[in-house]
């Protein structure tokens, strides 16, 4: 079985992203490596979501470019993405781990196998035949993680994973992305809670009402952030 | 009243006395409505679901007109077929004007709009919930449709009843094209109307409290195999 190539480094250069009218990404430049967990921060409305979904691919940029190492088309294949309401197919909790597999013609005996671990790992074990949409908040969202890694990405990224969750489901989740992490798999997410930002980061990406207001090492930004408006955030003010 | 105590008994009397007339009459109904529903939902299925997921210039106006097909006049349906299939029209050579497969091919024409209609609307609000993981997975256009049928088929099977509910009550346009033939055409809803025209309410009743039966039961019968409205299903 042949490897897949590595998508890292991904490059965007002066991307805006406007939408119904509205500036979204303002003259976003930025070179994400695979070795580091980046965590994207900024108070609500200042373009997260919307910096994760143009990374993704789910959101086109008007102006500038943006390029993974290998063509963006078949680096989307080496990239999940975990929705802040995460998506529960209609189908049991088992079957939704299954469907990307199904996607990419996995063999049953192989398909099974990875569906097990990752029930397992998810703590979803005994609950496979359980519509997805019975299932609690955390629950979902770990399911969500699960479906996200089954086929093994380079990337994952995560919208606001935890918003709405309890602290046991946080820490659950956490966890997972520790596992995430240590099979080698880089991890995007965006949040809003400065706790699980200190835990999670080892850089951070700050931005305000669209714009990039700085790319710092976790442990400098949390220390000495380099712009005012991430200061304003950490210090708990109204950013302005 | 005293006609529809009279319908209920004749009804009764047919089916029990295994009115050999009647059987085959009911059996044909079933079998033009049903290939008619299979061959249509074959049809509207995809189609329906082509339309949600699909965005291409006249768009709206396509889907515009198959809402407006819905209320084709059957009569209308019925009399275009004909003509198509007389000796003297495109399709004539193939001799089936006054045949059940003439009957099919209308009430496919009648129902492809309607359960193409409810298909899309169906399938379109799953696919405003599924959008972003299915371009998140990187599917084809081919897979999200299958994935978007397969996920709403309960309500897909609700549209393909509706369909069913139209094609076995239906009368203008294949008494046009199936002629009404006694052991050839003849099926419940013509049937109702011939004896209605002959002044024989108490049978034509007797003969609509059956076709009611029968709609009934098929409806019952694929809720119950499909197993709707239990808990923990779709």
């Amino acid at each position: 079985m042949s490897h897949p190539s590595n998508i890292f480094p991904l490059k965007i250069d002066g991307v805006h992203v406007r939408k119904r009218g509205k500036v979204l990404l303002s003259d976003i430049s930025l070179a994400l490596g695979g070795d580091l967990t980046t965590v994207v921060m900024g108070p609500n409305g200042s373009g997260k979501t919307t910096l994760m979904r143009l990374m993704h691919g789910l959101e086109r940029p008007r102006q500038g470019s943006l390029q993974w190492a290998i063509p963006n088309e078949q680096a989307r294949s080496q990239q999940s993405f975990v929705f802040q309401t995460p998506i529960m197919m209609r189908r049991r909790v088992s079957e939704n781990l299954r469907y990307p597999l199904k996607l990419i013609a996995m063999p049953k005996q192989e398909a099974e196998t990875l569906v097990e671990k990752w029930l397992s790992l998810t703590g979803l074990s005994g609950k496979e035949k359980l519509p997805a949409q019975f299932l609690s908040g955390g629950e979902r969202q770990k399911l969500a993680i699960a479906r996200a890694m089954i086929t093994k990405p380079q990337v994952l990224f995560l919208d606001e994973p935890t918003t709405n969750l309890d602290g046991q489901s946080t820490k659950e989740i956490e966890a997972l992305l520790a596992t995430v992490k240590a099979d080698g798999t880089c991890v995007v997410v965006s949040t809003h809670d400065l706790g699980q930002a200190k835990r999670l980061a080892d850089q951070v990406i700050f931005l305000n009402k669209g714009h990039m207001c700085e790319m710092t090492a976790a442990s400098q930004f949390f220390k000495k952030p380099l712009s005012r408006p991430a200061q304003q955030y950490l210090d708990g003010e109204i950013v302005e | 009243m005293n006609d529809i105590w009279q319908g209920i008994v004749e009804a009764l009397r047919l089916v029990f006395s295994f009115d050999a007339d009647l059987f085959e009459i009911v059996l044909r109904s079933l079998h033009v409505t049903v290939t008619a529903v299979v061959i249509a939902s074959a049809i509207a299925l995809p189609l329906g679901a082509w339309l949600a997921v699909s965005r291409f210039r006249m768009r709206r106006f396509t889907i515009a007109t198959l809402n407006a097909l819905m209320g084709l006049p059957p009569v209308v349906v019925g009399l275009m077929v004909y003509i198509l299939f007389s000796r003297s029209g495109p399709f004539g050579v193939f001799g089936l004007l006054f045949t059940p497969t003439a009957m099919i091919i209308a009430q496919v024409i009648i129902i492809t709009p309607l359960i193409a209609s409810i298909t899309h609307q169906a399938i379109r609000d799953l696919w405003a919930e599924y959008h972003d993981l299915l371009i998140s997975l990187n599917t084809t256009k081919r897979q999200r449709i299958a994935t978007l049928i397969w996920d709403s088929r309960r309500s897909l099977l609700t549209a393909s009843l509706a369909g069913f509910g139209r094609a076995i009550g239906e009368v203008g346009a294949i008494m046009i094209v199936g002629g009404n033939i006694d052991h050839v055409t003849r099926v419940l809803t013509t049937a109702i109307a011939l004896e209605t025209g002959k002044g024989d309410f108490a049978l034509a009743l007797g003969l609509g409290f059956i076709l009611i039966a029968l709609a009934f039961f098929v409806n019952m019968t694929i809720h119950i195999l499909s197993k709707t409205e239990r808990e923990g299903r779709w």
